[in-house]
Order: C-alpha cells, then structure tokens, then sequence
C-alpha cells in the first residue's frame, strides 16, 4: 500500500532514503587506500616522465653500482642508486611499474569479456551449453597456466606486452566466467528478472539494464583479482627471463638482480626497489578486492557484535 | 557407495581425462603454433640469453630428425600421445645418455614434497585465521591481532622469497639459500640427518609460499564463516546450548570449509606454476628448477616431459580432492563441485 | 503500559480463573536492530505470560516482530539486532541479564525452539542421531551409547519419524521430516516450554496438517507450554488456549482463542478474523499491504493509527495502553480505554487513498459478525 499522507501524518519527515551523499557502500575505506596505492603507482609513469629523464632506464646512460642518495656513497643524480649495467633505478621503476599495469588491465579486460560472454551464455541457456562451458573452465584452470605461458614464451622470441597480455588473458577467463554464470543463475531466480523476462523484455536488456548493477561489485572484484593475477603472471615471466627485454619491466630488474647475485652483493636497492613497487602494486589491488568484496556483501562489512 | 556419488566418481575421473588430454595437446600445438621455427626459435633465444651455440643449423635438423617433427602432423600428434600414456619423452637434449623421464623423476618427489608441505601449510593456518575472523566470539584482542598475519598476502611468493633470502640466509645465516639438503655431506636415505637436512632447506622456500597465500585463504574463511554464522542452523545449534567448540568446529567451520576446499583443488594449477619460480629463486632442485633449466639450455625433450608430468600431477592432485570431497560432504550432487 | 505485567491470574481457554503457574513472564521487552539510517523499534516493551501446559498463539502480519520476540526470549536476537531492555523471567531467573555460562546452560533445559525454516535448520553435514544426540549429551552428561541410542529412537517414534531417519542426513529428508525431527529435537530434554516460530509455514498443505497434527500430540502427550508462533489462524484456532495480537512490535490484544475469534476488540484483530474466509482455508494474514509507517520512526499515538477504520484525533495524540476488559481479555485501543473521550474526537481520513480505508471498512462490515467498533 502507498504511503498514507493525510496532511498532519506528513507533518512527521518521512526518513529519508539515505542520510547524506557520504553514506554509499562504495565509500570504502579499504577500496580508496586500496585504490590510491595502485593509482599512485600507474600514475607515477606518466607524471614521473615529467619531473625524471625516463631514457636514464636504458643501459649505459648512468655509472653502474651506485647505492641510493640516502646511502653513503650515493648521488641525489640517482635517487635510487644505479645498477651493473648503468641504468638509473628511478626511471626503471618509472617505465616499468605502468608497463606491467598496462599488461595487467589488457589481459583482465579480455579474460572479463570472455567471461561475461560465456557465463551469460551457461547462465541463461542451460542445459548442455552450460555443461560444456563448465566442463571446459574447470578442465582449463586445472591447467597450471604459468607453465604453459613460460613454453610459450620460450618459443616465441622478442614478445611484446601486447602479445605476453593476451598469452595471459587465455588463461584468465575461467574465473570470471563461474562468477558471472552463478550470478546469472542466483539473479534469475529473483522475482524482478522473471518479471521483466515475462512481461516480454529482451534478454539482452534484462542483463545489462536489471541485473549488471547488482553483478558490477562481484565482476568489479573479480577484475581486480585477473589484473593482480595477470601481473603476478608477467612479473613471473619476466623475473624468468623471459619478458620483453627491450624496455625494463620490474620483473626483468629482478630477474638481472638475481642473475648478478645482488641478493649477496648487498645491492639490496637494485631488487628491493623493484620489490617494493610490486608489493604497493599487489597490496593495493589486494585491498580493493577486499574493500570491493565488502561493497558486495554487506554482511561482511561490520561484524561488531552490539551485545 | 549410491549410484549418485558413482556418478559423480565418473565425472570426475573423465575430467581428469579431458584435462590431461588437453594439457597435452597444447604442449603439441605451441611449438607448431609459435610463429616461425620452434627449434630454431629455440636455438636462437639460447643464444640471445647469451650461450654460445656452434653450427646452429646442424643442431636445428639433427632435433628435427630426433623428435619426430617433420612427419604429417596427425602422425606426429598420435606418436606424442602414445609418448604421453607410457611416459616415454625420449632423452634429454642436453644430458644426452640421461633419459627424460629418469631426470623428472629424480626432481618430482622435491617438488611434491615441497608443495604439498606448504600447501597444507597455509590451508590449515588460512583458514584458521579465516575461521577465527569470522567468529563472533572470538576474543576482541585476538581478532585486532590476526590481520597481521596477512601483512604479506598478495605479494608474488617469488619475491618474498627474495627478501626471505635476503633476511635469512644472507644476513642473519640462519637456513641454507639453495638446494634441497646438504648434499655434500649427506646420502639421501631415511636417515634422520638427511630429514632433517630435507625440512631446513625447505622451510625457507615454504614460508614464501606460506605468508604469502595464506591470506587469500584467511579471507575466504572468514566470508564463509561470516556466511555460515546467518544460516538457520547455526542459530538452531545455539538454541541448543551447545558448547562453544562443538559450535565453532563442528557445525562453523565443519560448514565453511567446504567451499574452501572446492577453491584448493581450482587453486592447484596456480600454485604449481607459481613453484617454478620459488624453486628457480632458490635453486631447489624440482621439477620447476628442472624447467627453468630445459628452458635456458634449450632442453627441448626434457621441457615437454616437464610441462606433461606437471599438467598430469595437478590433474591428479585435484582429482583426489575431488574423490576425496564426498566424504566430508554428505550432499554431494554430481553437477556441482 | 505494563500495568498487568504482574497480574499473573489469567483465564485459560474455557475462561475461568486459574492460578496455575507461570513458566515464562515477558516483562518490558524491547529490541531494536541497528540499521545506517536509525534503529529498528521491531520490539516495543512488550509484557505477556505463558502459563504451565497451556499454549500462546502469536499472530500478526509479516514483519511484525514475531521472530523477533521469539529470538529475544531465547537471547539469540542476531545482530545488528541487540535487546535494548526488560526482562525474561524463567522461573524467576532473567534470561536477559544471566552470564553466557549459565544461559548456556539454560538453554534446551528450560526453553526449546522449533525454528522458523526448519528447511535449513538442520546442519547439512551431521547426521540427524548426531543432531539430536549433541542437545541430549551437551546437557545430561555422556550417556552409554545404546542408552542415548534408544532414546533417540523414542524421540523419532514420538514424532512418527521412522527409525531409518536416525543415521540419515538431513538433505535425505523431505521437508516435513526435517520439521518433525526438529520437533523431536525440541522434547528431547522435555523442556517446560517450547517455543515454535511458524513451524507449518513453508510446508505444503497435507504436510502442513501433519506436522500440526505431530504438534498437537505432543503437547497433549507432554502437557509442555508452547508459544505458536503464525499467521495461520485457522492453526491458531485448532492448536492455541490464548491468542496474542501482535502489530509492528507492540501487543495490540491478548486474549482466550474463543473470545478472539467470536469477539475481537482491537481493529486490527478485528480486520484480522474478517479477513479468513473460512476456518479451513488457510493463508497467510494479509488484511492490506505491508506497514503503513517505518519502524525507525513510530509515530505518537497509537500504532494502528494509519489503518485502523475508526481512527480519530485522539488516537494520534495519546498511545492507548494495553488494558483488561473482561476476563483475561486486554486490548490497547482508545475506543474502550478512553471511550468519551473517543467519542467526542473527530474522525480522521487515514489513507491518501480514500478507496482503500473504504474497502477495508466495507470488509469489516461485511464479514464482522459482531459490528462491534462499527462507528
Ligand atoms: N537484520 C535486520 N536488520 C534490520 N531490521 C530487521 C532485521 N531483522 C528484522 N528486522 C525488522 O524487524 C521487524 C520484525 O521482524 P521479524 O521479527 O522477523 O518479524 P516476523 O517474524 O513477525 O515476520 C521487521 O519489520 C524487520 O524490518
Ligand atoms: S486507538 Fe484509535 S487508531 Fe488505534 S486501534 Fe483504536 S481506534 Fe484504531
Ligand atoms: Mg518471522
């Protein structure tokens, strides 16, 4: 029944729908830290290309084996020290870090599209489309894809970071695929999807106008996890040696410093530097998963107990 | 056993199948697939990671003639899959009288061992921690506590296990940074020494793997905890007034895990990859480490038996959660997992 | 309110007086679930008792509190909701202010639930002998396992459960198996007093008599006080000695069964019975849609004022109280408490559409059998 607004009842504020503006789920803390760790990360390339000279990553540009400024020994012209072949440290983690986010969104962007279109399809369809789908993701991501993805680029000389994200990206669908078929699934079941399907909408509009709102939390956090995942991947290919060579990725500084034994040289800066921005990285992404998971369900959000 | 759970046996074992069979396929097709020459691919990233090859091109036709590359595809594809069901790789390009098969097993129970090690390792503490987050009634100073230990989640384990090294080994000298036991000095046997020896040299490469996964675990927990606690048999089972453990593990946590463990056996596949890279980092002598090897010397027989064996022992490695699965959970349907 | 909170003689469903005892005394019950934009008022200060071997009806629309009351009783009110006060007096011992420890320990002795979903009330992964047996032994101690064995057996027999039913698990069971066993459950420590939350509601209607059927038997068996928890009226009217009328958190009527259904005072009671179309035919209480104001934000006055046919000034000014008009009869309504007063105050329009109160009051009319608040 409508509300009963007799004049003097009305007198009474109704309450209002929501307090102020501030009090969305979204507004979470653990997604905007998380959010303004990797921002600051992927940002550093483009405004760190304005304060630094980026070429000073390439090799010879800059005396080798320089400790940082803060050490004793150092120069404020490295701020972060020098490696074995003269590349300054500072511009390789400039180039680098939004290099390995640029691999990270390709491959999770194109993991997602494949799973938002397939787990549609098992979703809505059923019957043996749905089976087969699911035979195939499961079957798929039993497959130990950094294996696969460390033969192939061993054939596959000179990979670029287009070619290494979608390598990635055929082995990042699985996951999205199960969430957006489930979702599809738990989603159908509710009232308001039959309705709209009944009442003679298309299924396409059903999809995107009825039920991505409520899918945007769980695909927004299943994102974050394919780009962390596919970062994770190319930083692993690359700290094997086998990325890209011609720009310097964070993985493939790790990998130099380990081939040239920086571990025990002491040259902690030439792989912990590297090591820091991947853990900024991967914490971040980390937190927005988490933070993005709490938008989804509430239920995870306050477990103060009030008793 | 019902006819369901038969069924669902079935399933599982023709997964187990399809997974094999596929993983096969693609180490068939990504040589042929790869643009160009694979061996000569091959060959030449050799060279561009700075081995010095003699007489390239004799090397490349004499590997073309020894694996089989240059019959019609299909006959090259059924030889490789007869190859696969026997195990039988041929030799190793590189360690030429050592066959394929003897050095993967040689390196297999390391990797096993060590995986399965860490793996359960951080299953159980994850899911501890997981468990106890989600618990209402766990005690206020505790639950400030226990997000400490996931300090280090997400961070790539191979690059911990740099820092560890760093930490541990270099600097304050406490655990070994390469190999799997003191092969100097000891004979592998089962002898309390070598054991001993075994666990010190692992502990290093486990905790990379440990601190770094268990907080993927923690928080799946503690959502299914979370989940778990709303349900109406929880309330029913308080009503009861039952103790506080029997509530927490036999009806909690008794609940939660379940989806945990359907998440271990799809995680598997991650974690045997991420290995590669714990192993190389810290020159433990697996199959990951045997990898890496075939891969910068241009094993190119070893590398496939590698990839197989790998595919094949995840494979199974799910396949026994799965078989294990209905066991602890009582509902078991065939079309779920 | 809360003048009759201590008024413990009661009649029971024949009407005469009876002193019997008093094994739950609800005093001042109030529970509140915290929400971003202000408390939910889902419980406010309610007083009723249940007396030994009699049965409490609990009946209002979806909403209104019920579970609530019924999870408050128990102390298991699931946050965010929080009891914000009174008292649960179980032979005089409060249930509210007791120690974890001991309200441990109270519990299943004193005080049973049949819980409302038995669907999911069972654990999915413990087998029913296990379920049952864990309530019997957290309480009695170890017993030698064909003691406890046997005794389970009884239970299930008690129920009509075959013996079968004793090593399965719960997804082997229909759904009003579950419900059976779970009544199993609630006799298994021959509590005092059970507490049943809507135990027919999700069952289809041949299992529906059959699980009220079990229930009869074993109240008449075990003579256990019950509060029957449901929008059923027509179970209301097979199973309860007394009805209580709930409407968005507050206690609107009490009342002998019979009283209710032939003479009810509150409006709302009255829309109530006026809405069954016949005894037999069961549905769930749906006089109009929904509540008419938020449960964070009670009006003044009284609660029913936005639907109730004869409301009048004076019902948005002054809360009417729960008061005694007639033997173990109460209503909280100004047209008996305050009935000059009532008289006097001008009607007001309660609904912005007009069709609808006149729908409800020509329904009132129709089928009302007494006109007894006919204005
Ligand atoms: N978790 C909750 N959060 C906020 N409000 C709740 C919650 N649970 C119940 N309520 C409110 O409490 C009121 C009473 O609910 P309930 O006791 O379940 O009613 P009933 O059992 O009579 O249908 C409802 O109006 C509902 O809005
Ligand atoms: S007090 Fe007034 S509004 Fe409330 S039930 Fe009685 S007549 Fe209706
Ligand atoms: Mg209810």
């Amino acid at each position: 029944m409508a509300t009963l607004t007799a004049e003097p009842v009305a007198a009474r504020p109704a309450p209002q729908v929501r307090v102020n503006r501030w009090d969305s789920p979204w507004l979470n803390a653990k997604l905007i830290i998380g959010l303004i760790m990797v921002l600051s990360v992927a940002l550093s390339g483009v405004v760190g290309g304005m304060f630094w000279d980026l070429r000073l990553a390439r090799v010879g540009t800059s005396p080798q084996d320089l400790p940082p400024a803060f050490v004793p020994g150092g120069t404020w012209a490295h701020p972060l020290g020098t490696e074995n072949s003269g590349r300054d440290m500072l511009a390789v983690l400039l180039t680098g870090a939004p290099r390995s986010f640029r691999i990270g969104l390709i491959a999770a962007t194109i993991g997602l599209l494949i799973g938002v279109v397939l787990g549609c399809l098992a979703g809505f369809l059923g019957g043996w489309v749905d089976r087969l789908i699911l035979i195939a993701s499961d079957a798929w991501i039993t497959i130990p894809s950094l294996v696969v993805l460390i033969v192939i680029s061993a054939f596959v000389r000179q990979i670029s970071a287009e070619t290494m994200a979608v390598l990635i990206a055929m082995f990042a669908w699985p996951g999205p695929t199960r969430l957006i078929r489930a979702q599809v699934l738990t989603l159908r079941e509710r009232g308001y999807i039959r309705m709209a399907r009944l009442s003679g909408a298309n299924t396409f509009d059903v999809i995107f106008r009825e039920m991505m709102p409520n899918m945007l939390p769980y695909i927004a956090a299943s994102f974050t996890g394919n780009v962390s995942g596919a970062i994770l991947a190319s930083a692993g290919l690359e700290a094997l040696g086998l990325g890209p060579t011609r720009i310097p990725t964070l993985g493939m500084t790790i990998f130099y410093a380990n081939q040239a034994s920086a571990v025990i040289r002491g040259m902690w800066w030439w792989w912990g530097f590297p090591f820091l921005v991947l853990a900024i990285i991967f914490s971040g992404l980390f937190l927005i998963a988490i933070g993005l998971d709490e938008v989804a369900n509430p239920r995870l959000r306050g477990l103060q107990v009030k008793q | 056993m019902s006819g369901m759970t038969r069924g669902y046996v079935v399933r599982r074992f023709l997964m187990w199948v399809l997974t094999v069979w596929l993983g096969a396929t693609l180490i068939f097709a990504i040589p042929r697939l790869a643009p160009g020459d694979p061996i000569a691919a091959m060959v030449l990233r050799m060279s561009a990671q700075g081995q010095i090859i003699e007489n390239s091109a004799e090397l490349i036709q004499a590997w073309r003639e020894r694996f089989g590359l240059d019959g019609p595809w299909y006959v090259q594809y059924v030889n490789w899959l007869r190859n696969c069901m026997t195990l039988d790789f041929g030799y190793s390009l590189t360690q030429f009288p050592a066959r394929v098969w003897e050095m993967i097993w040689r390196a297999l129970p390391w990797t096993i061992a060590l995986l399965t090690f860490a793996v359960i390792i951080t299953f159980i503490l994850g899911n501890l921690i997981g468990a106890l987050l989600g618990w209402r009634k766990t005690p206020p100073l505790l639950r400030s506590l226990l997000p400490l230990t996931l300090t280090f989640s997400s961070i790539p384990p191979f690059i911990f296990g740099l820092l560890l090294l760093f930490i541990f080994a270099y600097t304050l000298d406490l655990f070994p940074n390469q190999g799997a036991y003191d092969s100097r000095n000891l004979q592998p046997g089962l002898t309390v020494e070598f054991l001993a020896s075994a666990l010190h040299h692992a502990i290093l490469p486990a905790m990379a793997i440990v601190l770094t996964s268990m907080g993927g675990w923690a928080l799946g927990m503690r959502g299914m905890m979370i989940t778990t606690d709303g349900e109406d048999y929880m309330i029913l089972a308080q009503a009861k007034g039952l103790r506080t453990p029997r509530l927490f593990l036999r009806y909690a946590v008794r609940n939660a895990l379940l989806p945990q463990l359907t998440a271990l056996a799809l995680s598997l596949g991650l974690i045997v990859g991420g290995s590669v890279l714990i192993e190389t980092y810290f020159v433990y002598p697996g199959v990951g480490y045997l990898l890496y090897y075939s891969i910068t010397n241009g094993d190119y027989t070893l590398m496939q038996g590698i990839v197989f064996i790998l595919i094949l022992t995840t494979a199974t490695a799910v396949l026994i959660i799965d078989l294990l699965y209905p066991l602890i959970d009582p509902r078991i349907t065939f079309q779920k997992r | 309110m809360g003048e009759h909170s201590n008024d413990r003689k009661q009649p029971s469903r024949d009407g005469s007086l009876d002193s019997r005892r008093v094994v739950l005394d609800v005093q001042d019950l109030r529970v509140h679930y915290a929400t971003p934009r202000g408390d939910v008022i889902a419980v406010n200060g309610i007083n009723f008792q249940v007396y030994e071997g009699e049965t409490v009806g609990l009946v209002g629309e979806s909403g209104c509190g019920k579970t609530t009351t019924a999870m408050a009783i128990l102390r298991l009110v699931q946050p965010p909701g929080r009891i914000i006060g009174g008292r649960v007096m179980v032979e005089d011992t409060d249930l509210v202010s007791l120690s974890e420890k001991q309200l441990r320990q109270l519990r299943w002795v004193k005080l049973a639930l049949i819980p409302q979903g038995a669907m999911n009330s069972l654990n999915p992964v413990m087998r029913i002998k296990d379920q049952i047996g864990d309530a019997i032994t957290t309480h009695e101690g170890r017993l030698p396992a064909d003691a406890l064995k046997q005794r389970i057996l009884d239970l299930l027999n008690q129920v009509g459960l075959p013996a079968r039913v004793y090593g399965m698990y719960p997804h082997e069971l229909s759904g009003g198996m579950k419900q059976r066993v779970c009544v199993a459950m609630a006799i298994a420590l021959n509590p005092p007093l059970i507490i049943a939350d809507e135990p027919t509601s999700a069952l289809d209607v041949v299992v529906q008599r059959v699980v009220a059927q079990t229930l009869l038997d074993v109240k008449q068996r075990l003579g256990v006080s019950m509060i029957l928890i449901g929008h059923d009226m027509g179970l209301q009217a097979q199973l309860v000695d007394r009805i209580i009328v709930m409407y968005a958190g507050n206690i609107v009527e009490i009342a002998p069964v019979r009283e209710a259904f032939k003479n009810p005072l509150h409006p709302y009671t009255q829309l109530l019975i006026a809405s069954i179309p016949s005894i037999k035919e069961r549905k769930p209480l749906k006089v109009t849609e929904g509540l008419t104001h938020d449960l964070r934000n009670p009006p003044p006055g009284c609660v029913f004022q936005f639907r109730c046919p004869h409301a009048r000034e004076i019902c948005r000014a002054l809360k009417p109280q729960l008061r005694e008009y007639g033997s173990g009869h109460l209503t909280a309504c100004h047209i008996y408490e305050n009935a000059g007063e009532y008289e006097r105050s001008a009607p007001i329009v309660t609904t912005a559409t007009p069709s609808a109160a006149l729908y409800a009051a020509d329904l009132f009319k129709e089928v009302d059998p007494h006109g007894r608040a006919a204005s």
